[in-house]
């Protein structure tokens, strides 16, 4: 083999196994940043001898086998770690069986991952470090990747994940999937990790880009790892479903300049056909899970909804209504509240929508919510109240932070403004 | 009659202090101790990690919560404590959850430094 055909086996199976060969490392031992110093060794280690002896039957086998022993030599250099050196020995006693390990035993590999996501997502971390470490750790992405997904700096994204990989060792935050009783609630902790990847993907609450490609191909990964690793689960179903039926629209909701484009105006013949097909199929499947309502599974029915709507006059509004009031009484949050009063004005008329819409503004809990005030501005342009809809715009422009979201609605401001043949409100 | 002698300090003071200054703390951490257990006075003492590694539970409509870092109430006070030896973290925080005021304040779960060797 050549020096280059070598490098480039090197770094197809770097691509395939970086991820597994880790996920084991860490649990054999036990250590996040001795895993990822073995895992580094063990690749360079191949760099050397691939070359010469030929690419091993197992390539993932070899690289964890020689990550481990590189590590183990490094403890035993390492005075300092001499307690370390009697658990790993003590740990190695029955692992014979590990040095045979062929491609059969995947579900090993699976259970590693498994074990690897929620310990990145253990509700003992703070959220900002569940993502930044799922993000490092399960999908491999560099530091500095991270670090532009939360827009900071790369030096402090590396002081948080260090900070949360102590914390790890510190607590002794265990290495393992969690036991039945509370195996759903750490699940919805782990999925509320992949979907605000998904959402700050999706819909970047900062700056001036509106989607982020890379992150949703992460979560959509991640969504799809998790639906192999824990199978006919209704919740990671329902969240993948909802994410795919979201990127399927991605291509139609920005314009080449930048500009939103709502659902509504989107062409819908540039939908992903297939991402839709294969959504369709979790979300029946999803629904169908006995026992269990997810959330993620009615959101994802609203959504399937939309996308299988070929023209918008063929959304089928009365069912998206009554799909938010399950939805309503499963989580009753602002957010879901106000799109239904949205998918109400749809059947019902903008008057009662503005109904819904004023008595949730009324609690005051969403007040500073930039969609709450365009949603009003909406309803009451519609029942040709001008004068007030050109003021909701108003509250929801001040509101807004996305440049392209501010953007929309100053057009909105400025069709009012035609329409009712007054000079441009100056603020 | 027992009294329990909380011992609160500025960690960032602390991790700014220069290595003499650490083994001088230590050397008369050590010379105290011995000289309340040969006093008599000594029941358990114990070293905590720093607050990185805190973790707070609390059990509200009998749905349990843990989150990072210690608890942050500042309307709430101390009021007990219990020197608990578990496996894990999770371990840890399911017995922290058992306790009855988990209920109404918050159990701050921090791990303890082993013993000097």
């Amino acid at each position: 083999m050549t020096a280059g055909a070598a490098e480039n086996a090197v770094e197809a199976v770097f691509r395939r196994e970086a991820a597994r060969v880790l996920a084991t490392l860490i649990r054999l031992l036990g250590d996040f940043d001795l895993a990822e110093e073995a895992r580094q060794e063990a690749f360079t280690a191949a760099l050397e001898q691939w070359p010469s002896q030929g690419v091993p039957d197992n390539p993932r086998a070899w690289l964890i086998n020689t990550g481990r022993n590189k590590a183990v030599d490094r403890i035993r250099r390492d005075v300092l770690f001499r307690t370390k050196i009697v658990e790993l020995e003590e740990a190695s006693v029955g692992s014979d069986s590990f040095e045979m390990l062929d491609d059969t035993d995947d579900a090993v590999f699976g259970d590693d991952r498994l074990r690897l996501i929620f310990t990145c997502c253990h509700p003992a971390l703070n959220s900002e470090a569940q993502i930044a470490l799922t993000l490092r750790e399960v999908c491999g992405l560099s530091t500095q990747a991270v670090a532009r997904a939360f827009i900071v700096s790369e030096e402090t994204m590396a002081q948080r994940l260090v900070r949360a990989k102590k914390k790890i060792r510190d607590a002794a935050i265990p290495y393992e999937t969690p036991d039945p009783s509370t195996l759903d609630e750490r699940i919805e902790g782990v999925l509320a990790v992949v979907y605000s990847v998904f959402t700050e993907g999706y819909a970047v609450t900062k700056g001036a880009r509106l989607i982020d490609v890379e992150l949703c191909g992460e979560a959509l990964r991640l969504g799809r790892l998790l639906d192999a690793l824990l199978p006919n689960n209704a919740s990671v179903m329902g969240l993948l479903a909802l994410m795919l039926l979201h990127d399927a629209r991605r291509l139609s909701r920005v314009t080449e300049t930048g500009d939103v484009v709502l659902l509504e105006d989107q062409d819908r013949s540039r939908w992903d056909r297939s991402e839709i097909a294969e959504g369709l199929l979790l979300v029946e499947r999803s629904l169908t899970v006995p026992g269990h309502i997810s959330s993620y599974g009615v959101q994802a029915a609203i959504a399937a909804l939309h996308v299988r709507a070929l023209e918008k006059q063929a959304t089928d509004w009365p069912q998206i209504v009554a799909l938010y009031e399950v939805l309503l009484r499963l989580q009753p949050t602002p957010v879901i509240e106000l799109n239904h009063a949205v998918a109400v004005s749809m059947v019902d008329g903008a008057a009662r929508a503005l109904n819904l819409v004023d008595s949730l503004a009324a609690r005051g809990r969403v007040t500073q919510y930039h969609l709450l005030h365009a949603a009003r501005a909406r309803f009451l342009q519609q029942l040709g109240r001008l004068e007030e809809a050109r003021e909701a715009y108003w509250c929801a422009l001040n509101a807004a932070t996305l440049e392209p979201e501010r953007r929309l609605l100053a057009a909105r401001i400025a069709v009012i403004d035609k329409c009712s043949g007054s000079a441009p409100a100056g603020r | 009659m027992n009294y329990l002698l909380l011992i609160y300090s500025n960690e960032a003071e602390f991790a700014a202090l220069d290595q003499a200054a650490v083994k001088k703390m230590t050397d008369d951490y050590m010379d105290f101790t011995k000289s309340i257990i040969q006093a008599g006075h000594f029941k358990a003492g114990d070293r905590l990690r720093p607050v990185s590694a805190a973790s707070t539970v609390r059990v509200r409509n009998g749905k349990t919560t843990i989150t990072d870092g210690p608890f942050a109430e500042t309307r709430e006070q101390l009021g007990g404590y219990y020197l608990v030896e578990a496996k894990n973290l999770d371990e840890a925080t399911a017995i922290a959850a058992r306790i009855p005021g988990a209920k109404l304040g918050s159990i701050e779960v921090r791990p303890v430094w082993p013993p000097a060797a």
